[in-house]
Order: C-alpha cells, then sequence, then structure tokens
C-alpha cells in the first residue's frame, strides 16, 4: 500500500502524521519526504543517511556544427529553455524540465541531452523504518524530476508512507499520482478549509480514494466538519489542540513517543484507511493509475 | 533602424517601462520614417517563466535593431545579444524623452545585464 499524506495549506500536520504513522506501523515501512524544498522528517527519524545520490535531469547541448538554425526545437519548448535567436538556439538550463522534446524534433540530431544536478537523494533507516529523501539544491525550481527520483527508490512489496509537499501544483501531482490513498491533512480555519476544498478537487481529478485528517480541533469552528459531512468526505481522525503536541513537535519528538496516550488516535487513523480500502476491493473498485 | 521602447502605454507620451520581457506593451519606432507601432507584450508578460527569451524572440520577429528600456536580466541579455539587438538602460520618464535621448547619443549600448532576473 502507499498512503500519501497532503494538504492545500502548509503547516496543517502532514509531517506530524507522516512520521506518527510510519512510528506505529508495526512492520516494515518505507517513509517518504517529498518535501523536496523543505524536507524535515528526518527531524523526526533520526538516523545517519546511508546512502547519498545526486539526482540530475536531463537537459539540451546543441552541436552547432550539424545545426541548420530550422528552429524546430524552440517551437516545441514551452518554457523558453531553447530559443533560436542567431545562428544556433541557446540553451538556458536552468529553465528546462527536462523532457527530452528538444531532442526528438530535431532533424539534424544536433541535440544530445546532459546530466544537470538538481539535487540529492538520502535514504537511511532507523527502527524497522526506511526514511528516503530528496534535497533540492538551492537555486533550483524544478522539484517535480527530484519528487520522482525519490519514487523510483520505493522498494515494491513494502507499504510506503508519502510525505507531500503542500499545495496543489506539480511536485504535489508528482507525489500523489500512483498512490492506493490520500489522506488530506487541514485545520479548522477558513484558511485550512479553503485549500482543503482545492485539495478535495485535486485528488478528485486524479481519482484516488482519500479522507480527511483534522488537525487542531478546538480552535477554529466546524466549516471543516460541515464541509466534510456535507460532501460525504470520511474524516479518519482528529488530533486536538494540545499545547503538548506543539511543544513535543518543536523538541523533534514524536507524539506517539511523547504523548503515548495519542497512540491509539494514530493506530485508529491506520485501521480506518486499511478499512476503506479493503472495501474498495470487495466494491471491485477500479482505480485510474496515470 | 527600428527602436523598441518598452511601455505601458500606445503612444510616445507614455511611461517608459522599467522592464523587458514583462513589460505590457512595445512601440516599435522607425528612425528613419519617423513612424511607430505598438506591438502587444501580454504573451510573454503572463508566461510563468522565460518572459525575457520569449519577448527577446518578438524583438527578432519586429526586426528591432535595438531596445531602449530600464533595466535587463541575465536570460534576456544573452537573447538579444544573440541576436545581436543592443539594450540600452534608460532613467527617461516617457517613451517621448527616451528617444529623444536615443537620438541624441546619450545612451550607451549596455554590456552586461544590470539585474537578475525576476528582480520586480
Amino acid at each position: 500500500m502507499i498512503l500519501a499524506v497532503a494538504s492545500g495549506k502548509g503547516g496543517t500536520g502532514k509531517t506530524t502524521v507522516s512520521v506518527n504513522l510510519a512510528r506505529i506501523f508495526g512492520s516494515p515501512v518505507q517513509l517518504l519526504d517529498c518535501d523536496v524544498e523543505e524536507p524535515n522528517s528526518h527531524l523526526f527519524i533520526k538516523g545517519k543517511p546511508d546512502n547519498r545520490e545526486i539526482a540530475s535531469i536531463k537537459v539540451p547541448e546543441v552541436d552547432e556544427s550539424r545545426c541548420d538554425a530550422c528552429g524546430e526545437c524552440g517551437r516545441l519548448c514551452q518554457y523558453h529553455a531553447i530559443a533560436l535567436l542567431g545562428p544556433a538556439p541557446l540553451v538556458f538550463p536552468e529553465l528546462c524540465h527536462g523532457c527530452g522534446g528538444c531532442e526528438k524534433v530535431c532533424p539534424r540530431g544536433a541535440i544530445r541531452e546532459i546530466d544537470r544536478r538538481i539535487g540529492i537523494v538520502e535514504t537511511m533507516e532507523a527502527d524497522g523504518i526506511t526514511l528516503i529523501q530528496g534535497r533540492l539544491d538551492v537555486g533550483v525550481a524544478m522539484a517535480p524530476p527530484l519528487v520522482r527520483a525519490v519514487k523510483s527508490r520505493l522498494q515494491s512489496g513494502v507499504p510506503a508512507i508519502l510525505d507531500a509537499p503542500p499545495g496543489t501544483s506539480c511536485p504535489v501531482i508528482a507525489t500523489i499520482r500512483g498512490s492506493d490513498f490520500v489522506a488530506l491533512v487541514t485545520e479548522p480555519t477558513p484558511f485550512g478549509l479553503h485549500d482543503l476544498e482545492l485539495a478535495v478537487d485535486m485528488v478528485r481529478e486524479l481519482g484516488i480514494p482519500f479522507g480527511v485528517v483534522i488537525n487542531r480541533v478546538g480552535a477554529g469552528d466546524d466549516r471543516v466538519h460541515a464541509f466534510c459531512g456535507g460532501n460525504k468526505i470520511p474524516v479518519l481522525l482528529e488530533i486536538p489542540d494540545d499545547r503538548r503536541i506543539a511543544e513535543a513537535y518543536s523538541r523533534g519528538e514524536l507524539v506517539v513517543d511523547a504523548l503515548p496516550e495519542y497512540r491509539s488516535l494514530f493506530s485508529t487513523l491506520l485501521w480506518k484507511i486499511r478499512g476503506s480500502r479493503g472495501k474498495e476491493r470487495r466494491a471491485g473498485h477500479v482505480r485510474r493509475d496515470n | 533602424m527600428k527602436i523598441v521602447f518598452t511601455t505601458s502605454g500606445e503612444t510616445l507620451e507614455a511611461p517608459l517601462d522599467g522592464r523587458f520581457g514583462r513589460a505590457s506593451k512595445f512601440i516599435l519606432y522607425d528612425l528613419e520614417k519617423d513612424y511607430y507601432e505598438v506591438i502587444d507584450n501580454r504573451k510573454s508578460l503572463n508566461s510563468a517563466q522565460g518572459a525575457g527569451i520569449q519577448a527577446a524572440e518578438a524583438m527578432v520577429r519586429a526586426g528591432a535593431g535595438g531596445v531602449v528600456t530600464g533595466h535587463c536580466g541575465p536570460n534576456a541579455f544573452r537573447a538579444l545579444s544573440a541576436a545581436g539587438i543592443a539594450i540600452y538602460s534608460c532613467g527617461e520618464p516617457t517613451v517621448a524623452a527616451a528617444l529623444e535621448a536615443f537620438r541624441s547619443g546619450a545612451l550607451k549600448p549596455m554590456e552586461s545585464s544590470d539585474v537578475e532576473g525576476h528582480w520586480i
């Protein structure tokens, strides 16, 4: 099973949910920190990186002796990463998304692809948890290829929890695509509700089963509960607005370790997610795989 | 020679826009015929990235020999230079004043970009 933990709004508790679920999982589990612009799961799952690999994307290099300045490459590129302005195309590597299209359309074979480093992928082991995380290099604005590089390390057959970046844009899509279930973490505030609605639209578009986790219940209002009830969205877990949770988090401690009374909450979440997947299988639910 | 002025308006009295790739319009001025036309830059203005490069491609299509603007980022500078289009940095408030400055020879071609990309 691949479980993605996502949210519209940032700071709602994706990492809290991800790392605590991993801890109480009860069997070997993979935890993937796909928030490659600011990975922080490693602050809670402490282990030394035992493997560190450089992640790259392919960017074009033009052999000017073969180029006849037809301009096909520049016309194809929607990102203006290659443009014909003089006798031969100019390449702007930092704008390139690495699709390889320019190489394919070049009628003279004048374009070859070279590696451009975008970040690193680190793997570490700690108490039955395999943490795989991406770190995007400073100055690079190209998260999805690194998210895919992190996910390419997934070992099949071992359950995985994917800690997604916030929002509903490309890095999030790259993370949750192909997962079996998405837990959307939100908070009971107008901001939390607004961004939850966007996130619900996103997972529905992708056709992935999902449920909601409401964090800091007791703060804010009841509009998130009303929205979920009105739209028949299962609320899988409610985490109370408890200052001790924030204090444990700020010390880099897991809630289930620092406050054992919360263990059953996270166990219930795991049980509900497994249960809702069982129901789909029985109902012959067909999931669209992208 | 045709010279482009970055602007937000459609006349010579309009303000000179300090940005190149994300200026809303260009005034393409024909120095021999004393005649100008307005080029819409909305497509580059609204693009997520590469606005300066896209605008430079429009300069090539328009047959511009030079661009008078406020500042120029590294990608736009590389693109315009590759196309053999000179870039002039100008602090005048209007297109008319910038045209006057250009004609008097007060503007010198830039030798490098003077701001980072996405500077404003």
